[in-house]
């Protein structure tokens, strides 16, 4: 395909014509469309030339833009046109003119965007109250008509946040203890205090570590996927749909998850937690020579049964807030992609944000109890 | 240009266990407006993405601009995928990107176009698809879905395709526009010869626009010529389609 041309000739008559010829296609032009520019540039220069279209073979609205932004203003009525391609320029000339808009720098930008972020979050914090509100009212409203209450799906949330989640919680809260018990074996040798590794390793797994670090695992493992089914359902009315036939999006979407986040969460962490003190002790007798049934024996005695219920009620909350922030930020994606993307972002991030802060209050509030 | 734009030569589909066309061949020339009908479920939309190389086939050959869709090197594909432009049923456009870039974008894609010409293109064609310039700045999000439908047509018009392959083009447009819609491709396929391959329902678009029907059912092509020669065929399916079934001659 010849690129397209541009000739000036001087006709026996002596008139000087702009000839133009050749393929004035975007596909032909696209290599050598900044020099046919400024030739075209040059030649309109002059307003007082004829044009001639007619030699051109193909003609498309990218050609006939071209060759009009180089006129900058209408020619057409001394340019000689194929009768196909008057048509094409018909269309270009329809278009009305846009005033590109210009940029002014805002001095108030900064003032504004703080602003907009500080309004935002109250504006968050307000609807997730609303969120619980609605999750209480319905909940006392299915409390008096059991029936209703969704099991299947509290029962998918406890299968697919707790179940699944076994194999890499045991892993890493495995792992977490093998390095803690490996990290503080030193220290301890060097006192002589080896078997207060049991008091270490009990106090600290049971009663801090594994709650949290189930509770970090979850919120980004099942609270953004939370969000993103919730964010997407959003996406394809799917949510409107449900509206529409009569059901609540609360009580099914997130009431379900909530109770189910609720039961999975303890029962996960106390899993992890084992992991965590097998692991600890495994490396306790490698390291100390401290007995495996000797390590498991005297935990009991050192690390009183209190602990384990602070960390039950610990996972307890942890595990309904993540769904509560999670099913927030999937409710408030707008219906594109770049949201829902940006919802699971913040969801995970304050998720993991609050069940910090969580635990900061569940460590002044029970300070004084799980010590002897 | 005696070689056809589409060519499919006995063409198997499958989606798992199901056969969808079974040798199916029918070819579209350059300058045609072919209209593809057939019930829902019969493989239209399906077919429509064989053609343009989404899906792959079980058997049989494609040919888009006498290129293997599935079996081209890089640079061949890239050079085919830029002589059509498609329209997808639900629009497909970018949510994350405004109006206005959704439809800049193929032309940034070949980079070799300065900001303003691309600005200027983007303009004329949200005018040939008769969408103010006010709504440039729109995300999809924020659009009715008949404006969505004309934005995704601009785009598939970016580059000035030669082939226009549309999934349900009028579906979602009111009667008004659906016939602005169906100027607009007269227009362009009498100036600039644009081959138009459509799965479309709309009777009225068919007849006005389309210079071939070709009708799917039973997994091929049962007919394939003008409208008023198909409309003759005693195909079951066509007759209930046209409504030229009379219940005397037809009792089933």
């Amino acid at each position: 395909m010849p690129a397209g041309s541009v000739q000036l000739i001087t006709t026996d008559a002596g008139e000087r014509i702009v000839v133009l010829s050749g393929n004035w296609t975007l596909a032909a032009l696209r290599s050598t469309i900044g020099r046919l520019f400024g030739a075209l540039k040059s030649v309109s220069a002059d307003p007082t030339l004829k044009w001639d279209l007619r030699q051109i073979d193909a003609l498309d609205s990218t050609g006939a833009l071209l060759i009009w932004r180089a006129w900058g203003a209408d020619r057409r009525g001394s340019t000689q046109f194929k009768k196909e391609h008057a048509a094409i320029f018909e269309r270009v000339a329809a278009v009305p003119p846009v005033e590109p808009s210009r940029w002014r720098p805002d001095l108030l930008a900064p003032i504004v965007f703080l602003g907009r972020r500080e309004s935002r979050f109250v504006e968050h914090v307000l609807a997730l109250v609303a969120l619980i509100g609605m999750l209480v009212l319905d909940a006392v409203y299915l409390l008096t008509h059991p029936r209703q209450l969704p099991w299947r799906e509290i029962s998918a949330t406890i299968y697919k946040a707790g179940a699944l989640a076994m194999p890499v919680t045991a892993l890493v809260g495995f792992l977490i203890g093998v390095v803690i018990s490996y990290l503080t074996s030193d220290t301890l040798k060097a006192y002589g205090a080896g078997v207060y590794i049991v008091n270490l390793l009990g106090i600290s797994i049971i009663r801090e570590l594994g709650p949290l670090l189930v509770a970090i695992l979850l919120a980004g493992r099942s609270g953004s996927a939370m969000t993103a089914q919730i964010g997407v359902m959003r996406v394809t009315e799917e949510i409107d749909a449900m509206i529409t036939i009569g059901i609540s999006p609360v009580s099914r979407l997130v009431l379900p998850k909530v109770i189910g986040l609720a039961v999975a969460m303890p029962l996960v962490s106390m899993w992890a937690i084992a992991a965590a003190l097998v692991g600890g002790a495994l490396a306790a007798k490698a390291q100390l020579g401290i007995d495996f049934f000797f390590f498991l024996d005297s935990l009991p005695k050192v690390v009183a049964a209190d602990n384990l219920w602070i960390a039950s009620v610990k996972t307890l909350t942890f595990g309904m807030a993540i769904a509560l922030i999670s099913c927030h930020f999937g409710l408030r994606a707008k219906p594109n992609t770049e949201s829902v993307s940006n919802s699971i972002t913040s969801s995970v991030v304050a998720s993991i944000t609050f069940v910090i802060l969580l635990d900061a209050v569940f460590a002044i509030v029970f300070r004084q109890v799980g010590f002897d | 240009m005696s070689d056809p734009i589409i060519e499919v030569k006995d063409l198997w589909t499958k989606r798992g266990q199901q056969t969808i066309h079974r040798d199916l061949s029918m070819q579209v020339d350059a300058g045609d407006i072919v209209g593809l009908v057939g019930g829902s479920g019969s493989g239209k939309t399906t077919l429509l993405r064989v053609v343009i190389g989404l899906d792959a086939p079980a058997g049989g050959t494609v040919r888009l601009f006498g290129i293997d869709p599935l079996n081209a090197g890089r640079q061949q594909r890239l050079a085919m995928q830029r002589r059509f432009g498609t329209l997808f049923q639900g629009g497909a456009l970018f949510s994350a990107l405004s109006v206005f870039e959704n439809i800049a974008l193929p032309l940034r894609e070949l980079r070799s176009l300065d900001k303003r010409l691309i600005r200027d293109l983007v303009m004329l064609k949200l005018h040939l698809v008769e969408i103010e310039p006010r709504h440039a700045g729109k995300m999809p999000a924020e659009l009715s879905g008949g404006m969505i439908k004309r934005i995704a047509l601009a785009r598939a018009l970016a580059l000035d395709p030669e082939l226009l392959v549309l999934d349900e083009p009028t579906a979602g447009l009111d009667p008004d526009r659906s016939r602005s819609f169906v100027k607009l491709i007269q227009s362009l396929s009498r100036d600039h010869g644009l081959t138009v391959f459509m799965v479309t329902h709309d009777v009225e678009t068919l007849s006005t626009l389309a210079t071939r029907v070709a009708v799917l059912a039973d997994g091929r092509i049962v007919a394939d010529g003008p409208l008023d020669k198909v409309r003759q065929n005693r195909h079951p399916f066509i007759a209930s389609f046209f409504g030229t079934a009379e219940p005397a001659t037809n009792p089933d």
